[in-house]
């Protein structure tokens, strides 16, 4: 299953000009891809000049926003819109995404581990599992999106309405068809001998799951998670539409109402997006290969 | 992928029949399958029920029969909604497409600075749409943003302010921000095509344009059909990103179906007509799968490399 590993391990097992790998690799690129370069090189341009303007806007006093030139570096950098976003409640809204992003996170990926593990061992004697799975699979194809008014209904019927709960519970249905999906691909590559081994030293199958599936399939699950992690941390429409007093907003539900409460305040609102994706950030510079391929999900194939 | 390699084990003889199943694996799917049928399935089944109901999301629900129906297919917002949604997709589509296969191309070489500009090239796919929406707000502000700073004319515009722009906006930005994620899924795709095809290519005298239009693109046709499911399925929920953007306007210039639901239902509290929309949602996001899945042929995570 090569489909998770990036680009960047493969390099480390191979580096350029060293190895079968690379070899052929040169051999096959022959002459360099001017078009592709040129693309590249644009495309960074594109990408880095967004990004460096983010972060000098918020080093700036609000009066030289106006004043100065839009990409030039700040000339009296402050942090001071740090400073009013962090007192604007920011830390309560941070810590409202932790706790979503982790409530929801955990046992989605538990739930869909154990689904998956069941689907590939036992949907070819079960009826149930079967059904299971196509289930799951429709999942994929809906816009899950468009269910949102009936979950609202049943959030309200709930009493759950503006609680943190309203937003983790659909965040983990959400995020169940596509890690069980994932999940099982991997299950499935699981060599039958050591299913079969531990089935005759008498393991249940809940061992099996724990001792033997959970341990090998542990990238995939990291994978997974990241994925997930990452569009539940990000996430605006559940938020927006199941909460609605300040004590509950998430990190994207803030950043939208700074919007509308700083207004013109550009340099603040912008400090305010570089701190709800700090934290994103960091865990990329920390673990750049996992994220990477939780991102892609092994479509990569 | 090492970590999945098996550690040595020595196979005993299998004895007695392979299933060794048990009810405990039916139960072992049941956590999951109960929040997806309560949070999922459900509300897919409410949804239709709804759109048959009138409702202002807070007091009580009334039977309406086809009264939400009969509204919204002879609303003109309706066609075009669809035709806002269906512009957003296909240009989307037709944008990124051809630049993410061009860049997972050059992205596929392992030259250090190639792996470099992958690492930034990932950097808005951090982003949240709401982050992303705020951004390109102040960026594109004809007085003080990016077209002033560069000192192009032409990218001073009132750009959210125009019908056209503003789409033309809603794809760039949506482009700005997947384009690397599709650029990395080629990137994986052009890396498992057997080099011997490329060596024989050349030995063959093939030149490079010839050998991308020859061996690449056939070879990376399962990876253009997961990108583009993926790419045209992912653009009916941009909701987020339009609807801290443009809100749906200048007018209706970017009201997708998705804005158009929400704003019915959650603004104009008419949930009845608001689900009607939904169920059209669900039934274009269900037409579309189905016939990605026909042109795939079968199965996009099968072999690419039969016959070989």
């Amino acid at each position: 299953m090569a489909t998770l590993t990036t680009g960047a391990d493969r390099a480390a097992e191979a580096p350029p000009g060293q190895g079968p790998r690379g070899r052929a690799r040169r051999a096959a690129v022959g002459r360099f891809n001017w078009l592709g370069g040129l693309a590249g090189w644009v495309w960074l341009v594109i990408v880095v000049v967004p990004l460096y303007w983010i972060v000098i806007t918020s080093l700036k006093a609000r009066a030289s926003y106006y004043a100065q030139n839009p990409l030039a570096p700040p000339s009296d950098p402050t942090l001071e819109n740090y400073r009013s976003v962090i007192e604007s409640d920011f830390a309560r809204y941070f810590f409202n995404s932790v706790v979503v992003t982790a409530g929801a996170v955990v046992p989605a990926v538990l739930v869909s581990f154990m689904a998956a593990y069941a689907i590939i061992r036992g949907a070819a004697g079960s009826r149930f599992l079967r059904w299971a799975n196509v289930l799951f699979l429709m999942g994929l194809a809906i816009p899950l999106q468009a269910t949102i008014i009936p979950v609202y209904l049943i959030i309200i019927r709930l009493r759950l309405y503006d609680t943190l709960l309203a937003i983790i519970l659909p965040s983990i249905a959400f995020a169940v068809p596509l890690s069980v999906l994932v999940l099982a691909n991997f299950v499935r590559d699981v060599p039958k001998e050591l299913f079969e081994s531990m089935r005759m030293d008498g393991a249940t199958e809940w061992r099996t799951l724990w001792h033997l599936a959970f341990p090998l399939t542990r990238p995939a699950l990291v994978t997974v998670s990241i994925y997930n992690g990452l569009s539940i941390w990000n996430g605006f429409l559940l938020p927006l539409i199941l909460t609605q007093s300040p004590e509950q907003r998430t990190l994207p539900l803030a950043l939208w109402t700074f919007q509308g409460e700083y207004g013109v305040n550009v340099p603040a609102v912008l400090a305010s997006v570089v701190l709800a994706t700090l934290p994103i950030l960091v865990l990329y510079a920390l673990g750049r290969r996992q994220l990477l391929s939780g991102l892609t999900l092994g479509f990569g194939k | 992928m090492t970590g999945l390699a098996p550690p040595a084990v020595r196979v005993r003889p299998a004895a007695g029949s392979a299933g060794g199943r048990s009810g405990s694996l039916g139960w072992m799917a049941l956590p999951a399958l109960a929040i997806f049928v309560a949070f999922g399935v459900v509300p897919l089944v409410g949804v239709l029920v709804l759109s048959f109901t009138r409702w202002d999301g807070i007091g009580a629900i009334h039977p309406a029969g086809l009264d939400s129906w009969r509204t919204v297919l002879a609303d003109p917002a309706l066609p075009h909604a669809l035709w806002v949604t269906f512009l957003v997709m296909a240009l989307s589509w037709a944008f990124q497409t051809p630049m993410s296969l061009l860049m997972g191309v050059f992205l596929a070489g392992h030259q250090r600075y190639r792996e470099i500009l992958a690492v930034i090239y990932v950097v808005p796919l951090l982003l949240s749409s709401a982050a992303l929406a705020i951004t390109y707000k102040a960026l594109l502000d004809p007085n003080f943003g990016l077209g002033v700073g560069l000192g192009f004319s032409f990218l001073v515009q009132d750009w959210l302010g125009r019908g056209t722009l503003a789409l033309g906006v809603v794809v760039f930005v949506v482009s700005w921000q997947f384009i690397p994620f599709h650029a990395l899924i080629y990137q994986g795709g052009v890396r498992q095509i057997p080099v011997t095809l490329y060596e024989a290519a050349q030995i063959d005298g093939a030149g490079r344009v010839r050998q991308f239009f020859s061996i690449t693109l056939p070879q990376l046709k399962y990876t253009i059909i997961t990108s583009s499911t993926l790419m045209v399925v992912g653009s009916l929920t941009f909701f987020d990103l339009i609807f801290v953007l443009t809100e749906g306007g200048p007018g209706d210039a970017t009201r997708v179906l998705a804005l158009d639901m929400y704003k019915r239902g959650f603004q104009a509290n008419l949930m009845g007509p608001a689900s009607a929309i939904a169920v059209i949602l669900v039934l274009v996001g269900l037409a579309l799968a189905l016939l990605l899945r026909r042109l795939g042929g079968r199965d996009a995570s099968a072999s690419q490399q039969e016959g070989m």
